[in-house]
């Protein structure tokens, strides 16, 4: 008797004796990580603290409810010969257990605003960022610096589905991810482009709803430089699993450096826009920025998904005209997910992807679509 | 028998209750939001149209004044600002330019949607004139220069040095059923 | 008049008509268990989908779009259509028996209220095989993804929601016309058993939030087809008032789906611990509370959409006083069971395995109220983790229970002891399994509603998958013994059927007959 009611014990137990070892294991190992991140900032240790300080609480609280618990179901079963006792009140100790539990949470809402309160401290900013989110991307815009860039998974479609072997960094990369410097605080204006996504980047501890038409600020401030990974933490469609946050933490020198390479590279590409391609090079570039931008909702057999997304496959619009192609990638179709890419691809990339979509999978267009053409249409109306 | 005398009256109070919870989510909770942000500042939905008073101009104070532009989904415009950022004294009115170029081929018409942080600047941001006020019909090819004048109230709390205002311009064309003008 | 319900006997056609056109209250009560209990196997399927595809990294099985419909339906099918008529059931079964009451207030009413239910559930999961496929933007359905970005079989959703919608708040009204109207003399609200105080106060909270709910979709119905701009930006509109509306149903919402369970709960262990239930008017106090307080908090689920801090703070503050009265009713049971005379039925042990895990649930809830840790918490696999705590392990846990507890009396047969007590450890080790591992991986950063994950979720997610494919084979093992129970159970017919057992429910004879308190019986 005495055994089963101790295996019962312990069953019953698992859960808060797990939960409670969660606390000491080190985020070191990221593939064991059981706790929330201590993170690299003020505000995540804040959040850290505060769940520590909350787990440890519940833990304590648990003990001694389920113990006494425990020790009722052994003490008192019927088949000990225990005889049931007839009280069904008592006032006093109601109003213990009503007023006790009150104080406590009383003294918890102390650490639990203060902590608030940090997360809420945006003012004084060294460096704005605006953060605003994509069906499935993000883009990052140093306002005032005139660099902004899209931020895509780099992970392809074949080591989703299983074609190619899955890498080291699977769903954790990103074509471009943002950098920000050590030692300066940073405040990001996060909003939204089509639907509600969030920015959550958990070693700052920070997680913002990107809502469209809103925007909210967040901050970070961090001396330990390296890679951070984060996710988009609101449902907004087939590739919200698909749209990681990266964000690379550089020391001061090094991000200065970064910084001026990004704004020669803008002035740099606009000299380079005439070259020509050849209808193979375009090929190979289409392909890959069609399978990063386009596949998830086109597919990358160019099917697309019956009544929700159109097939490019023989379709009325990739037969067509190259004008009209053009049109659809830089204006959107208004009122459907299909949005205007003329922010989010170079010209080179819109070129290179109508140019896929209209050779690939049996379209046999047969034309060449130059980043010239993109350009003359972006500027000719 | 009383009871089934009864249960009539109360299915209608029931009902009535029911039915007055219905219309207090579409015709209450709306405005009573709207009511809640514009008291709070949330979202930073500032006041429409300010008519100025001559208020002293508080040139020990510089506030950092931020633009930002957005384009919401498949608004293909052009839109910016021409300055990103200015510095003004609070109680002195400014202009700034907003650009805008409908490069499509079709006529449009565009609304901005303005947000103002953080939320307790939002009341003490007052915009004298503002393209935001009205909805903007760009046709084919044309470009505008659309203007805001603003000024900072004296009273923006100690604490704020920065004001950041953003617009997201939406693609409202296909919207003209809509009451768009009551935008702000 | 005397003759008693068609049976088979009678031939199918009067066998359906009895069914379809039924106003008795054991009859109805019937359909809705069976109801609830096909929809859940329907939404545990959808479970299963879901877990089978994050068996692994990568996707395997499905598509995401899929995935997302998947997730959709499961919870909206649980929730709708398998938690809520569940306890309506029992509500159905047990209330007039409880009361001394021939049966519910509105017979017809009653009947209308479950006949509209299957249709509901029919017209949601058709659109699964429609072109765009089902629903695809969470149980929760934030604008704009629901409307400007929904599939056009979005309006068959806001019709279905409609439509179970209406149900509810008709059965609300019928159980409070019951409990009002149709007491038996001597049996004052203070004397009434617990399982009908939570749920005249559950019916209560349904009246005033189902019709908030169905103003949310009618305003996106409005704003999908007739050109209004309630919750889009660009009209006026705000995809945040999306939220408040939704969430000040949602939050009652999640205690409409406990607070029955709380009452199962206190029937069941006073009746074990062959002793009365402690505190009794406390937890009636405490019940109230809760209710009142689910009206204030809904902002809770939104800490990181950007409010003033101020609100914050009091959604914050608010939030944490649930502990309070939730608290009190976890001391009530313990002390119930304190100095008893304990044995361990199996709705005993489902009972215990609800006071526990449903604390457990109690105590990430507590986290999760801390606005500054929840920035990290909110909508991770600890969200998910924690809910499940509170809505499987509470409010089915307790469903499981009650079946358990009354079908002796519902049908004068006795359930297999040792498959309900098998049933009840695979139940219990499966859902630990299953959701313990959640709340690991949503600390260490698995957002909720992933489709795919990076490798370092990887070996977590497939411990929780194999703990859902245990957990959902106990249901099959459930399944299968309530059907013998009723076909082959033995046989028995003490009205008391549980040694501790009180309440009117257990003077009727067993099997309760089709008619009960035609004469109402005299309370003390």
């Amino acid at each position: 008797m005495l055994k089963r009611a101790q295996a019962l014990f312990l069953g019953l137990l698992s859960p808060v004796i797990a939960l409670a070892m969660a606390g000491n294991v080190s985020a070191e190992s990221a593939t064991r990580q059981l706790n929330m991140p201590q993170g690299v900032t003020e505000v995540s240790q804040a959040a850290y603290d505060i769940h520590m300080i909350m787990m440890w609480i519940c833990t304590v609280i648990g003990i001694a409810v389920f113990g006494f618990m425990f020790y009722v179901m052994y003490a008192h079963r019927k088949s000990r010969g225990a005889v049931a006792a007839n009280f069904h009140e008592n006032h006093v100790v109601e109003l213990i257990w009503t007023i006790v539990p009150a104080l406590i949470l009383i003294v918890m809402a102390i650490p639990a605003t203060t902590a608030l309160l940090k997360v809420y401290d945006t003012e004084n900013a060294d460096i704005d960022i605006k953060v605003t989110g994509y069906q499935w991307k993000w883009q990052y815009e140093y306002i005032g610096e005139g660099v902004k860039y899209m931020s895509e998974l780099r992970t392809s479609q074949d080591e989703i589905y299983g074609r190619a072997p899955k890498g080291e960094h699977y769903l954790r990369e990103v074509t471009e991810p943002l950098v920000i410097p050590t030692g300066k605080k940073v405040r990001f204006l996060i909003t939204g482009n089509d639907v509600i996504h969030s920015w959550w980047v958990p070693d700052f501890g920070v997680k913002r709803d990107a809502v469209p038409g809103l925007f909210t600020a967040a901050w970070a401030k961090t001396d330990v430089p390296g890679t951070y990974v984060g996710e988009c933490t609101e449902l907004c469609g087939i590739g919200h699993a698909f749209m990681p946050v990266v964000v690379e933490v550089k020391e001061e020198a090094e991000y200065n450096e970064w910084l001026a390479g990004k704004k020669a590279e803008v002035a740099e590409y606009a000299s380079t826009i005439g070259k020509e391609w050849t209808f193979d090079e375009l090929m190979v570039r289409g392909e890959e920025v069609y399978e990063r931008s386009c596949a998830a909702c086109h597919q990358s057999d160019g099917n697309g998904i019956p009544g929700v997304f159109p097939a490019l496959k023989d379709s009325p619009i990739a037969l067509g005209a190259k004008e009209g192609h053009i049109a659809v990638l830089i204006d959107g179709v208004a009122g459907t997910s299909m949005q205007s890419f003329a922010d989010q691809l170079s010209e080179v990339d819109i070129a290179a992807v109508v140019h896929y979509e209209r050779n690939a999978w049996g379209n046999d267009v047969g034309d060449v679509t130059q980043p010239i053409d993109v350009l003359n249409y972006k500027q000719g109306q | 028998m009383s009871a089934e005398s009864k249960n009539p009256l109360l299915l209608a109070k029931l009902v009535a209750l029911a039915v007055a919870m219905f219309m207090f989510a579409i015709f209450v909770l709306p405005p009573l939001y709207d009511l809640f942000c514009e008291i709070t500042g949330i979202g930073g939905k500032t006041d429409g149209a300010y008519t100025a008073v001559a208020v002293e101009v508080d040139t020990s104070r510089d506030i950092e004044v931020q633009f930002v532009a957005t384009k919401n989904a498949t608004m293909p415009w052009d839109f910016y600002p021409i300055e990103e950022r200015v510095i003004v004294h609070p109680g002195e009115a400014r202009e700034v330019i907003f650009y805008a170029h409908n490069r499509t081929s079709s006529d449009m018409l565009g609304q901005a949607i303005p947000n103002v942080l953080p939320n307790n600047a939002a009341d003490y941001f007052h915009k004298t004139e503002c393209f935001c006020f009205n909805n903007q019909p760009l046709a084919a090819g044309e470009s505008a220069e659309l203007a805001l004048v603003f000024i900072v109230d004296p009273d923006l709390p100690a604490s704020v040095n920065t004001v950041t205002l953003s617009y997201t311009m939406f693609d409202i064309t296909d919207r003209t059923l809509v009451q768009v003008s009551q935008v702000q | 008049m005397a003759h008693g319900p068609a049976t088979l006997a009678d031939g199918w056609g009067k066998y359906i008509s009895r069914w379809v056109f039924t106003t008795n209250h054991k009859d109805i009560g019937t359909l809705y268990l069976w109801f609830s209990f096909a929809m859940f196997i329907m939404g545990g399927a959808f479970a299963m989908i879901i877990r089978a595809e994050l068996f692994q990294p990568g996707m395997q099985l499905i598509k995401p779009e899929f995935f997302n419909q998947m997730t959709t339906m499961h919870g909206l099918v649980m929730v709708f259509g398998a938690i809520m008529p569940a306890f309506v059931g029992l509500a159905n079964w047990l209330i007039p028996m409880m009361i001394g009451a021939p049966d519910m207030a509105l017979p017809r009413m009653n009947n209308l209220s479950f006949w509209i239910l299957p249709f509901a559930f029919a017209i949601l999961t058709s659109t699964l095989f429609m072109e765009g496929g089902g629903p695809n933007f969470g149980w929760t359905f934030y604008a704009p993804l629901s409307t400007t970005y929904a599939p056009d079989t979005v309006n068959y959703f806001i019709f279905g929601v409609h439509i179970m919608g209406a149900s509810s708040i008709m059965g609300s009204i019928n159980i409070i016309a019951t409990v009002m109207n149709m007491r038996a003399p001597g049996m004052t609200y203070m004397k009434m058993p617990l399982f009908v105080w939570t749920w005249v106060i559950t019916a209560f909270l349904l009246v005033a939030v189902m019709p908030v709910l169905a103003g949310a979709v009618t305003m996106m119905l409005m704003d999908i087809n007739f050109g209004t701009s309630f919750f889009d930006a660009a009209g006026g509109g705000d995809p945040v008032l999306f939220q408040h509306i939704f969430w000040f149903f949602g939050h009652p919402e999640v205690y409409i789906i406990i607070l029955p369970a709380f009452g199962v709960v206190s029937q069941i262990i006073p009746t074990f611990s062959r002793k009365p239930l402690f505190g009794y008017s406390s937890m009636v106090y405490a019940t109230a509370a809760i209710a009142f307080l689910s009206f204030v908090v809904w902002a809770h689920h939104m800490f990181t959409v950007g409010m003033p801090i101020a609100g914050e703070l009091y959604f914050m503050y608010a939030t944490m006083l649930i502990a309070v009265p939730t608290g009190v009713k976890v001391f009530n049971w313990i002390t119930t069971m304190y100095r008893g005379s304990l044995t361990f039925e199996t709705p005993m042990l489902f009972s215990i395995a609800f006071v526990i895990l449903f604390t457990f649930g109690g105590f990430t809830g507590m986290m999760l109220s801390i606005a500054a840790a929840d920035m990290q918490y909110h909508d991770t696999y600890f969200v998910v983790a924690h809910f499940h705590y509170v809505m499987v392990a509470g409010a089915v846990f307790s469903g499981t229970a009650a079946v358990y507890y009354w079908l002796p009396k519902w049908c004068g047969r006795m359930y297999d002891e040792t498959m309900g007590k098998v049933q009840f450890w695979i139940a219990f080790i499966g859902f630990n399994i299953t959701f313990m591992p959640q709340h690991f991986l949503g600390l260490a950063g698995m957002p909720r509603r992933y489709a795919d994950y990076g490798l370092q979720f990887a070996d977590w997610n497939m411990v929780s998958s194999i703990g859902a494919f245990m957990y959902g084979g106990a249901q099959i093992l459930f399944l299968f013994n309530v059907i013998r129970t009723i076909g082959w159970g033995k046989p028995t017919d003490d009205p008391q059927v549980w040694e501790g057992a009180e309440g009117l429910e257990w003077t009727v004879p067993t099997p309760a007959p089709y008619h009960t308190f035609a004469t109402p019986p005299k309370v003390k």
